[in-house]
């Protein structure tokens, strides 16, 4: 069955013809509102941006409104167009968008990209776009041929008339069809018409990113461009009381010093200059209350605040009563700590800074908030700014800074540098730099009756609050309590008839951020851990009990099913080596684990296998589902197995890949993806791979070798001190 | 003065003897191919080739390199340039892309030394380089299959 979308309800399309000769197709969409505030208080001009442009000699220019950090949007986005349009794909080009109202997204009111929303939030949007520009291509191909619409057909890039045989290129036709009235309904595909959609074409990207000229922010040169390096406060939360500078303008190519709100800039003639410049400087802070942080010292009093009862976020039966009765109880507590993103490239961010104008480029997520932020820092109106949004070298949401920290810290030294200027931030400001996932604890309950079923889970959650502060604040005022603090913990799927959860939001100094699957991050690794906890305890196989308790959940009861089937859950492994299972459903996707460890006398884990299923909806690229399962996986294994940032005295002790390691290609195992296949809409793939993969590891760690770990990173220390508990 | 061969041509620069390679190559000569990731020798995000070896431009101060042969990702030699990219847009093995170039270079080192690598040499010789984005089992593939191109070209 075909859907048919009909425009005049809330969208309006722009065409106009293009410079040189062309089609133009402009979407309009105003904010549907709620999420941001701000957004909602802009006036919503209608912008016409196109979405893409037909030039005369027909190569089809898509604009991409998200940005590109690996996740293959700069190939999913045009497909989703050029299925409709009935493009010739090899035609195809893209271009990033410049910030406008018309690229928000579809559900935030913004021009950002994150939640693994890229393809869901646009699969309806982009299709009609597409579906509109071939409806008029059409109609210029019927007047000019003076034959019924009906009877004209487009296909790779041509539009024909069978009846007489005669056919015309979208580029000679795109001039014509710029005349014509934009469709008030346009008929979309039926799937089983789908050309592009479902196949793994060939990543658009690609090519320039094997031959090193794909241009990051980072690479982004400007005439006349100074390079800074900012000194930034030791603690968090700590002021600039005064400094020296004398040392540091002798530097060979030094050219100055300046106070900036966020520490001291040393503008130099290069990244090297400016570093050795910075080391010669004296600074003298005032480090404030930061100063007596510690990541155990959080550690204990999120302990202590975990004995009173916090926001209830769900509550269902009766769990305090069911335990009390429960023939058979559990209790148990989670730690997970500070991480950083460490993206592979660190961040930086170009401005060109003149008296009515501000020009940016970087690698960013979140262009309308870097826009108005900057205009702001700036003292500019936000239509005086400009954001070039470059490849990223990795996001996985640090470059969706609600403070736009990177970039309002740009203008502020290009202001003080009077010339083009390039921020670099070191690996070791990367790391020190904040805005990271915040530290975790969990306390957890089960009851199970004389069976041994689950029959009341409460599990309490203490840490941060991530939305609070940002644009979407408004969301946790509206629930009560941060969402994304509970998500996959508010939600679990089993059927359990006493649950509750609730949360206490402590604040910190220390700034926190969404990371690669943001609350999902902490609650797939207890929630699951917990869950293997309860079946071990109740001698149940902890696949066979998910099942059971999932009856009512086919979605999650198949991707479950198909990683034990491929994972071979059940075989033997010889001793030392254990499989272990998890399941987790986020941002619409559900995807379930099977990994195989060794754990060896001193506690070191090597993770052989991972086998992933994983149900997202109709795919449009199965490549790029797979690659980012991939993905999704190895990030995770890293904060599994690795991953810790300690607090001491309010300094941050890790600084660089030594320290906080990652995983290395001889650390990887061997993984294997399987897709469900699904007519369903499509959900995210980006960050749905992260959450299962830690408590699968530590799941088969006790089936290897009976050690319980209930604080992430898995390292070998503790698992040994787990196998000694048991 | 220092002089510099870089992808088979010659540069005469006014730099400190200690300036970092890296930053010669990236701010001097413009070749933005060879990344920046952690500026002490942990991720390999800034592979070259120095006289054939891979080496960590970031912590090679240019003095060391005059008068040896500097490569970097723009001027990868053509015998292991081909199947090396050919095989790296096979696998699809880019996601963000930002180290790759270093992935390449490291590949194309380790592939001139031991043209068929077995998988425990793959990870030793690929293990000096970081991703984040997890593109590690293409990587493996990708190795594999421009090996066997490779070999098959020079008809072994």
């Amino acid at each position: 069955m075909s859907e048919s979308v009909d425009i005049r309800r809330r969208e309006f399309l722009l065409a106009s013809a293009a410079v040189g000769g062309g089609l133009v197709l402009g979407f309009y969409l105003p904010p549907r509102g709620g999420v941001i505030a701000a957004a909602a208080a802009e006036p919503a001009s209608v912008t016409p941006s196109a979405w893409l442009r037909i030039a005369a000699d027909g190569t089809v220019t898509i604009i991409v409104a998200k940005s590109e950090m690996g996740q293959g949007v700069y190939t999913s986005m045009p497909m989703l167009i050029a299925e409709e349009l009935e493009a010739d794909w090899s035609r195809v080009r893209i271009e990033p968008a410049p910030v406008a109202d018309v690229y928000n997204h579809t559900v935030f009111g913004v021009m950002v990209t994150g939640g693994s929303t890229s393809v869901s939030s646009s699969w309806e949007q982009l299709r009609t776009v597409g579906a509109a520009a071939k409806q008029m291509l059409i109609a210029a191909a019927a007047k000019k041929w003076e034959v019924p619409v009906s009877e004209c057909r487009a296909r790779e890039g041509l539009v024909s008339h069978p009846g007489s045989g005669r056919s015309l290129g979208f580029g000679a036709l795109a001039e014509g069809a710029a005349g014509e009235p934009v469709p008030p309904v346009v008929a979309l595909k039926d799937p089983g018409d789908f050309r592009l959609i479902g196949r793994s074409l060939p990543r658009l990207d690609s090519p320039a990113k094997v031959a090193g000229t794909a241009v990051f922010g980072i690479d982004v040169q400007r005439p006349g461009m100074l390079v800074a390096v900012v000194s930034r406060p030791p603690v968090f939360g700590a002021r600039l009381k005064s400094f020296k500078s004398e040392a540091a303008r002798k530097v060979s190519g030094v050219r100055s010093v300046a106070q900036i709100p966020s520490g001291v800039a040393v503008i130099a003639e290069g990244y090297w200059q400016a570093l050795k410049g910075r080391k010669a400087l004296e600074i003298d802070w005032e480090e404030g209350e930061g100063a007596a942080l510690s990541s155990e010292g959080l550690r204990e009093a999120y302990r202590a605040l975990a004995e009173t009862p916090g926001t209830v976020t769900r509550s269902e039966g009766d769990a305090g009563a069911a335990l009390a009765a429960a023939p058979r109880t559990l209790v148990a507590e989670y730690d997970l700590p500070y991480l950083a993103h460490a993206a592979m490239e660190p961040l930086n961010c170009v401005v060109e800074l003149k008296d009515d104008s501000c020009e940016i480029w970087t690698g960013t997520q979140f262009q309308t908030v870097d826009r108005n932020a900057a205009a702001k820092a700036a003292g500019l109106k936000p239509e005086q700014v400009q954001i070039h949004t470059t490849y990223l070298g990795g996001g996985f949401g640090r470059r969706a800074n609600p403070a736009s920290d990177f970039v309002v810290e740009a203008v502020h030294v290009a202001r003080a540098a009077r010339a083009p200027v390039k921020v670099i931030w070191s690996r070791e400001d990367d790391t020190r730099g904040g805005w990271y996932r915040p530290l975790w604890y969990s306390r957890l309950q089960g009851g199970l009756d004389e069976g041994g079923t689950p029959v009341a889970w409460s599990h309490r959650i203490v840490g941060q609050s991530i939305l609070s502060g940002t644009p979407f604040e408004q969301a946790v005022a509206a629930q009560g309590f941060d969402g994304t603090s509970v998500e996959g913990a508010m939600e679990l799927p089993y059927a359990i008839p006493n649950i509750r959860v609730d949360l206490h939001s402590p604040t910190q100094v220390v700034p926190v951020q969404w990371w690669r699957s943001v609350g999902h991050s902490h609650t797939g690794f207890v929630v699951e851990s917990f869950l293997d906890e309860m079946a071990h305890a109740a001698g149940h196989d902890p696949y066979r009990l998910r099942r059971r308790l999932l009856a009512d959940h086919p979605r999650h009861r198949r991707v479950l099913d198909l990683a034990a089937e491929k994972g071979g859950w059940g075989e033997k492994l010889p001793p030392g080596k254990g499989r272990g299972l998890a399941l987790h459903h986020s941002f619409g996707s559900y995807v379930a684990q099977v990994a195989e460890v060794a754990v060896d006398e001193k506690g070191r884990i090597r993770v052989e296998r991972v086998v992933c299923a994983v149900d997202c909806g109709r795919v449009v690229h199965p490549d790029t589902v797979r690659a980012q399962m991939e993905s999704g996986i190895v990030f995770g294994l890293s904060a599994t197995l690795f991953g810790e940032l300690t607090l001491e005295k309010g300094r941050v002790l890790e600084s660089n890949f030594h320290d906080y390691p990652v995983l290395r290609l001889e650390e990887t195992p061997v993984i294997e993806v399987h897709l469900v296949e699904s007519s369903e809409k499509p959900t995210g793939v980006g960050e749905p791979g992260v959450p299962p993969v830690a408590a699968a590891v530590a799941n088969a760690v006790f089936a290897a070798v009976g050690a319980r770990v209930r604080r992430l990173p898995l390292l070998p220390e503790r698992v040994l001190a787990a196998r000694h508990r048991s | 003065m220092i002089t510099l061969n870089v992808n088979g041509q010659t540069h005469e620069l006014d730099i400190p003897p200690d300036a970092p390679l890296l930053w010669v190559l990236r701010e001097k000569l413009q070749l933005t191919g060879t990344k920046f990731g952690c500026g002490q020798s942990l991720c390999g995000a800034c592979t070259v080739h120095v006289d054939g070896e891979a080496t960590r431009s970031c912590v090679t101060a240019v003095s060391e390199v005059e008068g040896k042969k500097v490569v970097t990702v723009e001027g990868l030699v053509p015998r292991w340039m081909d199947p090396l990219k050919e095989a790296w847009l096979a696998e699809e093995v880019p996601q963000c892309g930002y180290c790759q170039p270093g992935q390449l270079m490291a590949a194309a080192a380790l592939l001139v030394k031991n043209p068929e690598p077995s998988d425990a040499e793959i990870d030793a010789g690929m293990s000096g380089n970081i991703c984040r984005c997890g593109t590690y089992p293409r990587i493996r593939k990708a190795i594999r299959r421009a090996s066997r191109s490779a070999a098959e070209g020079r008809g072994v």
